[in-house]
């Protein structure tokens, strides 16, 4: 039975800096991901990464836009804890090997992002997100004798012990279809997102919110569910991403009729306003016949008029993309898009340490809420801030594992438990049942359909209704995988459930928030209501249904004010 | 616009190379008919035949978008990532207009589409100190370097380690030994990272262990397989470059020796001499090469192989004593390629990211052109030191091509 010190859940830039972090404090320390570290979500990340390293720049400037993009709901003392410790981290990722872009004078280059007032967005070409998570995992290669990788192995639920601590995992070893207890004094959860409750989105397969949904079954905390971010620029039919660093290279964006739109609600930044505030304005130009291309339901985004020769060193990825999956030369002609699902600011709620309220259990990039990105994260904040807060999760689990001593647990009763309901899903029969694909697409055009752009309570209640029924079902939904080697079946049906629980968190979150603010926006109600509504919604698990609490955000600097861009 | 949103979906088949390691059986073929428009990739196909028909259909995938580096394949044979393969253009190139999916090749499977790339990919990868050796002392900010080295390593960083050119590389399948071209191509991230402090102790171990550099037999293969335009080979003909010209190092296994012999005798005859390759690459660069002792045992080694090639009557002795005959104005123009290429003051080294001017050249008749074959750019390398680009069109008559080699005709089998 391996035992640990700290065990890290998911390989992505915040579990891997979090291990890093851990293993160089003298923890002993296990990473553990159902995919291998690389293919992590992370990878996905294009435009660059934020940090107030410019002579010109401060960091408090940096944390106000950030402030201001969260449209007030970001607790400001984290915020203040990211923004002034992001310069050194991306000094430490460039000393580690990062091959950030340079500018003339052999510096690193900064880009504009949206929501920034002014350059401080870190890149490398388009393809950021990929070349921090490699060199980070080089590091892992590097320091294979004090961090221990297991790839390739699924985790399925948490352990608790009778304190209602955490003290561990049971995981299934994908490989061989073993699931094993791995004991540990702290676990961080670093397993991302659940991008995969929606349909389209523009997250990978694999951001199916299990650790979101593993920490809520065990009583964590969940907040801020209901702010879900709608990227602006995803391809129309598929919803692949376009990177913001498009924008910020100067791309316009233009309606059927050609105009700049922005000017309307974002007459300063134009299209670089934050991506709630974008979104919107795209939206509302689809739904008042303004759209573009067959059936009015994109918008054109123009990057030729960013000049040919930076399109091809600095956007080559979405060159890749525009020619290879919309059959678009985008350094020729427009390309068509639209807002689509892209990020979840809510998480498991933690503190600036990634700690949640159950002791050994922490939490760290976007399965966390710490809450940084409040109601609407900035493009180029996500990156910085899985490393920031994986880096804390891991020093301040080190610390805490160096004071205790083994965790006491039997875990045999659990063990049993996961095993069983594995078996009982391998065995289901097809009658009176569906396929576990068919439930997962009904979830995901459920929530893209109520639970996005726009939202009232109507389309919310009714999508409640039906995440009930598809709740039902999901426990008689049948799989044809028999076996124990890479049985990606079964496990499908392990991450419905995940994501079944993350979208009614979402649904519940977004119905109780009578306001709109960042990327909640209601219908139903169309302002933002600071006396009543400027604090957090907190979900717990009671009973089989999420109850609802609030807490209070953190103000340190900045009151809030009108949000302008 | 190209509106390929347009086309309604049709049918596809595709026919499943399947292996269940519990069942005891072999491997066997499994066919599925999806719907899907023609622009949508192989992957999509797969899994809509995994949600409608088999949810025990095996394969590694996440971001669908062709950077998670996940779903590495061979498509009618082809390695290739399933979802940067359009169903049209599978289908096109099917035998029978049924798409053919294998897993890759060069690593064991272990069930359906699914291969182990640990023991065979990610081992080559830690093989090469996959890590930067970082010079010291460490700056305060970031280490100031030409903004072209950085551009230049970004090439090989956008490799997505997908085990595509692994999969085909024929010099691995003769020699599983043999380092490879995702992780050469990762030694050259960190040999041309100037921020790297071990760059002559990298390019000597490569260059001296026999499974390293030299094993690359110049196939091609793993430039036409990788998706991300990372370009293997061409980093290992750096890694050389960089190995014998720059840091003048003369490998134990007769590589360097090998590559000057093929380029003189090219040079001097307009076209290889085989039968005095082997002896100048042991025993020197000239015609005396082959009365070195080293030549001489390499000759006798050899016999065997010599004389089964006469009795086969792939050489004869009159053939093997005097070179080919080349016209002589054909003979100048391969000379004044050398001379060229060799007046030059820095080597020009292909880069696929420095691609491209600010004015676009006229759109091709060909469907869907690379930006990277409408305009190639060779820039200078990093370790020459200026860091300067030198831009040249493809219309000008540069003997550039995607992965082509431009500094000498070289070519090695060793």
């Amino acid at each position: 039975m391996p035992a640990h010190d700290v065990l890290i859940i998911g390989a992505g830039l915040a579990g891997q800096r979090a291990a890093l972090a851990a293993a160089q404090d003298g923890a002993s320390v296990a990473i553990m991901s159902k995919v291998h570290p690389v293919r992590s979500h992370s990878v996905a990340a294009a435009g660059g990464i934020n940090a107030a390293i410019s002579v010109d720049d401060d960091w408090r400037s940096h944390a106000y836009d950030t402030v201001k993009g969260s449209d007030f709901l970001g607790d400001q003392d984290a915020i203040e804890i990211m923004c002034s410790e992001a310069p050194g981290e991306v000094m430490n990722l460039e000393h580690m090997g990062v091959t950030f872009h340079r500018n003339d004078r052999g510096e690193m280059d900064l880009r504009a992002f949206g929501g920034a007032s002014m350059k401080r967005t870190a890149y490398v070409a388009d393809i950021t997100g990929q070349a921090l998570l490699h060199v980070l995992y080089e590091q892992l290669m590097k320091h294979h004798e004090t961090v221990e990788r297991f790839e390739e192995w699924f985790t399925t639920s948490l352990l608790t012990d009778e304190a209602g601590n955490c003290a561990g995992v049971i995981a299934r070893d994908i490989r061989t279809g073993a699931l094993e207890v791995f004991t540990a004094k702290n676990v961080i959860l670093a397993c991302g997102g659940a991008g995969q409750a929606y349909r389209p989105t523009t997250n990978g397969l694999i951001v199916t919110g299990d650790g979101i949904s593993m920490a809520y079954r065990v009583g964590a905390p969940l907040m801020d569910m209901e702010m879900v971010q709608y990227h602006p620029t995803c391809l129309v039919e598929t919803g692949m991403l376009i990177t913001e660093g498009a924008r910020g290279e100067g791309a316009h964006l233009l309606n059927a009729n050609g105009e700049r739109f922005m000017e309307k609600s974002a007459p300063n930044k134009m299209e670089l306003a934050s991506r709630d505030v974008v979104s919107r304005a795209e939206q509302i130009e689809i739904n008042e016949g303004r759209g573009v291309g067959p059936d009015g339901r994109g918008i054109y985004l123009d990057i030729t008029v960013v000049p040919r020769k930076r399109t091809l060193e600095a956007l080559r990825e979405i060159v890749n993309l525009g020619r290879d999956f919309a059959g678009v030369d985008i350094t020729r002609e427009p390309i068509m898009i639209r807002p689509g699902q892209h990020y979840i600011m809510g998480g498991v709620k933690t503190d600036v340490d990634g700690r949640t309220p159950i002791d050994g259990l922490y939490a760290a990039g976007e399965v966390a809420c710490v809450s940084v990105h409040g109601g609407n994260r900035l493009g180029a904040n996500s990156l910085l801030d899985t490393l920031i807060f994986g880096r804390r999760a891991g020093e301040h689990a080190a610390a805490r594992a160096a004071a205790m001593g083994p965790p006491k647990i039997d875990a045999g009763a659990q063990l049993k438990r996961d095993a069983d309901e594995l078996e009982a899903i391998i065995a289901r029969p097809r009658e009176g049942g569906r396929r576990v694909s068919e439930i997962k697409n009904e979830l995901g055009d459920t929530m893209n359909k109520h639970a996005a752009v726009f939202r009232d309570e109507e389309g919310l209640n009714s999508a409640l209704e039906t995440i009930h029924r598809l709740r039902e079902e999901s426990g008689k939904a049948w799989i044809d995988d028999r076996g124990t080697v890479f049985n990606q079946d079964v496990l499908g049906a392990v991450e419905l459930g995940f994501m079944i629980d993350c979208a009614e968190t979402t649904v519940v979150a977004a119905i109780e928030r009578k306001e709109s603010r960042g990327a909640q926006y209601r219908t139903d109600f169309p302002e933002r209501n600071d006396e009543e509504w400027l604090k957090h919604i907190d979900l717990t698990l009671k009973d089989g249904e999420p109850e609802v609490s609030y807490s209070e955000v953190t103000f340190t600097q900045w009151q809030p004010e009108v949000r302008k861009y | 616009m190209a509106e390929i949103h347009d086309r309604p979906p049709e049918q596809f088949t595709l026919r499943l190379r399947r292996f269940n390691p519990e069942s005891g059986e072999a491997p066997y073929w499994d066919e599925h008919t999806v719907e899907l428009e023609p622009h949508r990739s192989v992957l999509e196909g797969i899994l809509q035949a995994r949600d409608k028909y088999d949810g025990s259909i095996g394969i590694r995938c996440s971001c669908r978008q062709a950077i998670c580096g996940s779903c590495g394949i061979r498509v009618n044979g082809e390695p290739s990532l399933a979802c940067h393969t359009h169903l049209d253009a599978a289908k096109a190139s099917a035998k029978d207009g049924v798409i053919e999916i294998e897993p890759m090749g060069n690593m064991p499977v272990l069930k359906d589409l699914i291969v182990d790339m640990d023991a065979v990919h990610w081992k080559k990868i830690q093989r090469v100190t996959p890590w930067l050796l970082a010079k010291q002392p460490v700056p305060e900010r970031e280490y100031i370097v030409p903004k072209d080295s950085m551009v230049d390593v970004t090439q090989t960083m956008a490799c997505i380690q997908c085990g595509a050119c692994v999969s085909d590389c024929l010099a691995m399948e003769v020699d599983p030994g043999f380092i490879g071209p995702a992780a050469l191509a990762k030694a050259y991230r960190f040999v041309g990272d100037p921020r790297d402090a071990e760059q002559y102790e990298r390019l000597n171990d490569l260059s001296e262990d026999p499974q390293g550099i030299f094993d690359c037999t110049h196939c091609f293969k793993c430039v036409e397989a990788c998706p991300k335009d990372v370009n293997p080979m061409g980093q290992i003909m750096r890694l050389r470059r960089i190995a014998s010209a720059d840091q003048e190092i003369v490998d134990q296994n007769n590589g360097v020796r090998h590559e000057h012999a093929f380029s003189t005798l090219v040079k001097d005859n307009g076209l290889l001499w085989e039968a005095e390759l082997l002896p100048r690459s042991y025993g020197g660069d000239s015609w005396f090469g082959k009365f070195a002792p080293a030549a001489g045992k390499e000759l006798l080694s050899s016999l065997p192989a010599i004389l089964k090639a006469l009795i086969r009557g792939k050489v004869t002795p009159m053939g093997a004593l005097k070179p080919h005959k080349l016209a002589k104005a054909d003979l100048q123009s391969v000379q004044a390629i050398y001379e060229k290429i060799e007046s030059r003051e820095e080597r020009y080294e292909l880069n696929l990211y420095i691609a491209g001017e600010d004015e676009a050249p006229e759109p091709s008749e060909q469907p869907a052109p690379t930006p990277a074959s409408e305009t190639t750019v060779a820039s200078s390398p990093p370790d020459s030191g200026t860091g300067q680009a030198e831009e040249t069109n493809h219309e000008e008559a540069e003997p550039v091509g995607p992965g082509s080699e431009n500094e000498t005709p070289e070519g090695s089998d060793s």
